[in-house]
């Protein structure tokens, strides 16, 4: 168990039952659960998602899209079943959310999954959790046990006469399985990698039926926003950006933790009030807004608000919100090397540019950090990655090559002390047994 | 569907709604460079060589996913779209092991030729590259995995082309590889699809491997001489101390009705070609053994015999037994050389399927045969008997592919529950033997339905399937030789109420459709045409004998009886096949002609070193009707073509060769020779000449003399020489075939060959015996000839 944190700034909407056992199914209808799917059973499939539309909610994962958009996408007649899918495969380093979320609240997640399948007619939901969250996947099987048996799943779920199942699916491992098409290869127990698309999933996704995929802690929303109202929700942020905002903060920050923040919150303030700055009197170097696949900004770049729109125009993306905070003590040639081993050891392999590109770049990476980088490396490792951008066959090369590109532009200066055999000056006692250690 | 036109650098394209737009591009001679992408496999997207700019569109895209669209603006060529492909050729070359000089695929490789168009002459990696040993999977298939790009063609093609999954990946990023099923080895079908689709050198064969170079080798592009198929196959040649040898079989021809498709035989079993068992000198047998002689001894001796016979105790004591994998030009001309220079109708051949009943319920219905390319194009199939997967494997490659891709509805009735079930729609399973009455039923007999109903399939569901089959149009009828006589006669009756309905008679060696058509019977003449009477042949060969000849078995009872003279035999093997005693001939002189010592040959008095279909020029019609061209890949010392020994021992008999063979004039050699076309292509000049019969037939050994006469006198094989000459095939007709006598429905045997044995071609090839695969094939009772 993660221990919780708190701040006077933070909003508690998604995280308003974390540490009151609402685990437990008759806890959790105590603190208002399953009120909103009986409110969305009685509605119109297009109030709901007209609703969500309004609430301005976006995905959560990391793209921004908007959800009731999204849901809005499904076609209302289909000769395959529609299916629900949670995409509960968090694993964007720098990324702590959703396991919060499963940990605390897992009945929310299944309302969530419930209300959306309301919303475009799906009589079966799949919760998908990462490999790794093995224990949360425990937490989640037993509240969907219980869930079935109030008569809240299954068959005639409310009384109200419909069917919904609900079932969750564990990862085997793999990063890659959080880019939707590939989540639905692996449920479908194929090997984890993306689909071509056009079509896209709310055309044919998992099985070949209508599909809406969304993050945990989007669908974790939802039920808030059937009971809270679409205004309400809207207005906690700023314009097109409704609601509030899981933030993980993490790296050189006196306290890290996952707060939850109005949209638009100021970044500055995000680091120095609610994580009380950096410590050991250290300056801030750098951040990465987003997960460890957006763009770092440096320490000039962070008096702006964490919405999606204004991060985009910083040149980042708010991502998945892990917000990774690096002080003036750290090597940003070893964090962009962290980074890339990362990426390499995640690549599915399928296409080309991602697969040998993820792989020059770490193993460039290394030896540069060791010291045996020369001039023409830097040069390289920027072509390599702007060769990758966009033309990879799914996001993954992207979140690869965009951090390099952002290191060795903003951060050249350090990649050209690494020179001529030096060793790297933020080492106290040189490389050598670093590489060993990277190297296993 | 209609069409839809886009703009690619500036050209107007116009193509079919659902076009892919690397294909679409094509047509307008703008080339999308691709890895992944292979025409009629799943798509990929994987390798991102065919990145191209769409306008409105932000990233590139690629062109082999991407369906046109009306007036979408295409760019190809830009400066973003070549750095993209370079960039992606350097990632490719980074971990490849660049050692083109000894790779096999070296000169025939598609990342050498998109390196030199698209170009990634730089590296820019200090690191050492990824390096893992090569892996031998079975004996005909290595892979050298730093080689291979990861194009899953090879997957695709195994899974999706031949039903097999034998391959996959394994791991994920950069240490992705290609996979065996037996995790070291594998054990599938053997085809070797794999190793010809890979674009590098990462699949070789293991028959061809570090042999030499692509470009030390002549092409060429003939039929494969193992089962009825048809398929065309090119064979890589080269000079050799024993004349020629051949190294390679492959699909670098595609022009073939096979396309990319070739079986473990047509890809590897051209081997017994170079076994050493080989025979080279003619054989005579002298104080009981037989013993070396020349050629003009074997000859003379032969002659001599063979007239004292005819002429003291007449031709009927002469026997004459014909081959399945001759050409049919040679088995024309043996019938002729039989009837009229033999004076004997004592011929016959294996038979493995009833031509002569199928050609009399067809005649005088046009275009009653489908063709092996109409096979794959067809809305319907119903198979009936056989198992096309094991006996023929391009039939089977054709079924399962029109059902893929085209959607076709195939009916399977068989006794075993072949490996084609998994495409079929409806699939009935019938005790062994009652294929016949299967065929009584479709034609209309109800009471055949109760004897056919058993415990898996009821008399409705009977009803229903043949309710669904006659509301099939243009459906394909194939059926193995389970279906005769009179249970032919009931197919054709069932299938005549069809409209556009087309039959498909499966038999089962390279040339068997032709032994039948050129007439290798004891009662019946080329074109099904009966001995007896005034037909085209009896008005140009002259003379026939009209009583009815000996059929195999008749000859066999003739030998024991002692009342069979001379045996001569060319290309078969009987007393192998039909466990004969060897005695049976012991008061006959037997010539026989083979490539080998065979249990038939070991009992001859003048045993003559035959040359295969590899080493001579000529036709073979597969068992659709479909005519090609067989080429001659090169001579092995020593040895003549079956056609050349025929006309030499007429010659020896003191007949008048051209009599037999209507050569003459000019000054032209033979076709058989090779004039420039070194890759497998038709030779334009060669073929321009001989399409307007100005191609001289200089010699009495020039098969197309004898072509010349087969197509002015065998129905149904009057078809276009310029596109036979030219690689195509030709389908020929049976509407206006003789009219045939009727014929022994029992004498028909198939040969029980299995995807790996061929006969006695089989038991001389080590390919086909060295793979794991083809020792668990059950040992059939009648073996192939």
């Amino acid at each position: 168990m993660a221990s919780l944190v708190s701040h006077p700034d933070e909003v508690k909407v998604v995280t308003r039952r974390f540490g009151q056992g609402a685990t437990n199914i008759d806890r959790y209808l105590e603190l208002d659960g399953y009120k909103a799917v009986q409110k969305a059973l009685g509605m119109e499939p297009d109030a709901i998602i007209n609703e969500v539309k309004n609430s301005g909610l976006r995905g959560r994962g990391g793209a921004g899209f908007s959800t009731g958009m999204k849901w809005s996408f499904v076609p209302k007649q289909s000769a395959k079943p529609k299916y629900v899918l949670c995409n509960g495969d968090e694993s964007e380093p720098g990324t702590c959310k959703d396991r919060l979320i499963f940990e605390h609240d897992p009945h929310a997640v299944i309302e969530g999954v419930m209300i959306a399948a309301l919303a475009v007619g799906a009589a079966s939901g799949y919760i998908y959790i990462r490999g790794e969250y093995r224990y949360l996947s425990v937490i989640m099987q037993k509240a969907i046990r219980d869930a079935y048996a109030k008569g809240f799943a299954g068959k005639n779920i409310f009384g109200s006469g419909r069917d919904l199942d609900i079932f969750w699916h564990g990862g085997a491992g793999a990063y890659e399985v959080g880019e939707e098409s590939a989540l639905m290869e692996s449920l479908e127990g194929k090997r984890g990698i993306p689909r071509i698309r056009p079509p896209f999933p709310a055309v044919v996704g998992l099985w070949g039926g209508p599909t809406v995929i969304n993050n945990a802690e989007t669908l974790a929303s939802v039920p808030h926003i059937m009971l809270g109202g679409a205004e309400w929700y809207a207005k906690i942020g700023p314009p097109k950006n409704g609601g509030t905002r899981l933030f993980c903060l993490s790296g050189n920050v006196a306290k890290p933790g996952v707060y939850e923040l109005p949209m638009g919150y100021s970044l500055k303030k995000m680091i120095y009030e609610v994580g009380g700055g950096i410590p050991g009197g250290r300056k801030l170097k750098a951040v990465v807004p987003g997960g460890s696949s957006t763009p770092c900004l440096t320490a000039d770049e962070i008096d702006i608000n964490m919405d999606f729109d204004s991060v985009a125009k910083a040149g980042s993306m708010l991502g998945s919100g892990g917000v990774v905070v690096i002080d003036d003590a750290q090597c940003m040639v070893k964090f962009a090397l962290r980074t890339m081993k990362f990426y390499q050891h995640e690549s599915c392999g399928w296409c080309i540019p991602c697969r040998e590109g993820t792989d020059w770049l770490k193993k460039t990476l290394m030896r540069f950090h060791a010291g045996g980088g020369v001039k023409k490396d830097i040069d390289n490792m920027q072509y390599l990655s702007e060769n990758m951008l966009g033309r990879t066959f799914c996001p993954l090369g992207d979140a690869a090559a965009m951090p390099t590109i952002a290191f060795v532009k903003k951060f050249r200066n350090e990649f050209e002390d690494h020179l001529e055999g030096r060793p790297c000056p933020f080492e106290k006692a040189g490389a050598a047994e670093e590489m060993a250690a990277l190297a296993h | 569907m209609a069409d839809v036109t886009l703009t690619v650098d500036g050209k107007k394209v116009t193509a079919p709604a659902g076009t892919l737009l690397i294909e679409a591009c094509k047509t307008v001679g703008i080339e999308v460079p691709s890895f992944c992408y292979y025409p009629n496999l799943s798509l990929q997207g994987a390798c991102r060589m065919c990145l191209v700019k769409i306008e409105k569109m932000p990233k590139l895209q690629t062109a082999c996913t991407t369906v046109i669209g009306e007036g979408m603006i295409v760019t190809s060529d830009s400066e973003e779209i070549k750095q993209a492909r370079k960039s992606m050729l350097e990632l490719l070359l980074g971990n490849h092991p660049l050692d083109c000089p000894v790779c096999d695929a070296g000169g025939e490789c598609e990342l050498q030729d998109m390196t030199f168009t698209y170009g990634a002459a730089e590296s820019k990696f200090m690191e050492a590259k990824n390096h893992k040993d090569e892996q031998q999977w079975s004996p005909v298939v290595f892979f050298d995995r730093p080689r291979c790009i990861l194009c899953y063609r090879c997957v695709r093609v195994c899974g999706e082309g031949m039903d097999v999954w034998a391959l996959g990946v394994q791991n994920r990023g950069v240490s992705s590889v290609i996979a065996p099923n037996r995790e070291d080895h594998l054990e599938c079908e053997e085809c070797g699809m794999c190793i010809d689709i890979c674009p590098v050198g990462a699949l070789t064969s293991g028959a061809y491997r570090y042999k030499t170079r692509p470009w030390e080798m002549k092409h060429v592009g003939t039929i494969c001489t193992h089962c009825g198929d048809g398929c065309k196959t090119t064979l890589g040649v080269r000079r050799a101390d024993t004349g020629m040898e051949i190294v390679r079989g492959d699909n670098r021809d595609k022009s073939g009705t096979n396309g990319d498709f070739l079986c473990i035989k047509g890809r590897y079993a051209f081997d017994f070609a170079n076994h050493e068992d080989r025979l080279t000198q003619p054989l005579i047998r002298q104080n009981g053994k037989l013993s070396p002689a020349t050629w003009e001894e074997a000859f003379e001796l032969i002659g001599k015999t063979f007239a004292e016979i005819r002429d003291s105790d007449g031709g009927a004591k002469i026997g004459v037994i014909g081959s399945t994998r001759t050409t049919n030009e040679e088995d024309y001309l043996l019938s002729k050389f039989a009837r009229v220079v033999l004076k004997t109708n004592n011929v016959d051949h294996h038979r493995t399927a009833d031509f002569p009943a199928l050609a009399s319920a067809l005649r005088g219905k046009e275009g009653a045969t489908a063709s092996m390319a109409e096979v794959f194009t067809a809305p319907a199939i119903l198979l009936i008997g056989n198992d096309p997967t094991e006996q023929h494997p391009l039939l089977a490659w054709q079924i399962r592919n029109n059902v893929r891709l085209h959607r076709a509805r195939l009916y399977v009735i068989n006794s075993n529950s072949i490996k084609l079930r998994r495409q079929a729609t409806s699939f009935v399973q019938i005790e062994p033997g009652m294929e016949g009455q299967a065929a009584a039923f479709l034609a209309g007999s109800d009471a055949a339905a109760d004897t056919l109903a058993n415990s898996s399939t009821k008399k409705e569901e009977w009803i229903a399937l043949r309710d669904k089959l006659r509301g099939e149009q243009n459906l394909v009828i194939v059926f193995g030789s389970e279906i005769v006589g009179d249970g032919l006669a009931k197919l054709v009756k069932f299938g005549s109420a069809i409209s556009g309905a087309k039959f498909v008679c499966l038999a089962d060696y390279a040339n068997s459709r032709g032994a039948a058509d050129m007439g290798l019977y004891p009662d019946l003449l080329p074109g099904y045409h009966s001995i007896v009477g005034n037909s085209q042949f009896h008005q140009e060969w002259g003379e026939i004998p009209q009583a009815a000849g000996l059929d195999l078995p008749g000859m066999v009872e003739a030998g024991k009886a002692g009342q069979l003279e001379a045996l001569y035999v060319v290309g078969s093997n009987p007393v192998g096949r039909l466990d004969i005693d060897p005695f049976t001939f012991s008061k006959s002189f037997v010539v026989v002609q083979d490539m080998f010592l065979t249990e038939t040959a070991v009992i001859a008095d003048v045993v003559l070193p035959a040359a295969n279909a590899y080493e001579k020029s000529g036709t073979f019609t597969n068992t659709c009707g479909d005519l090609q061209l067989v080429k001659k890949a090169g001579e092995v010392t020593g040895t003549k073509s079956d056609f050349e020994m025929i006309v030499r021992i007429a010659d020896a008999m003191g007949f008048e060769m051209r009599k037999l063979v209507p050569f003459g004039g000019g000054t032209r050699a033979d076709m058989g020779q090779s004039r420039g076309a070194q890759s497998g292509e038709a030779d334009r000049h060669a073929v321009w000449l001989e399409a307007h019969g100005l191609e001289p037939k200089m010699s009495p050994f020039d098969p197309t003399a004898i072509l010349d006469e087969i197509q002015r006198l065998v129905p149904g094989y009057d078809v276009s020489r310029v596109n036979l000459l030219s690689g195509n095939s030709e389908h020929t007709s049976l509407a206006e075939a003789g009219t045939s006598a009727a014929h022994k429905p029992e004498s028909v045997s198939p040969a029980n060959d299995s995807l790996f044995s061929s006969g006695t071609l089989g038991r001389y090839s080590r390919a086909l015996n060295s793979v794991s695969e083809s020792h668990e094939v059950k040992t059939a009772e009648v073996s192939a000839d």
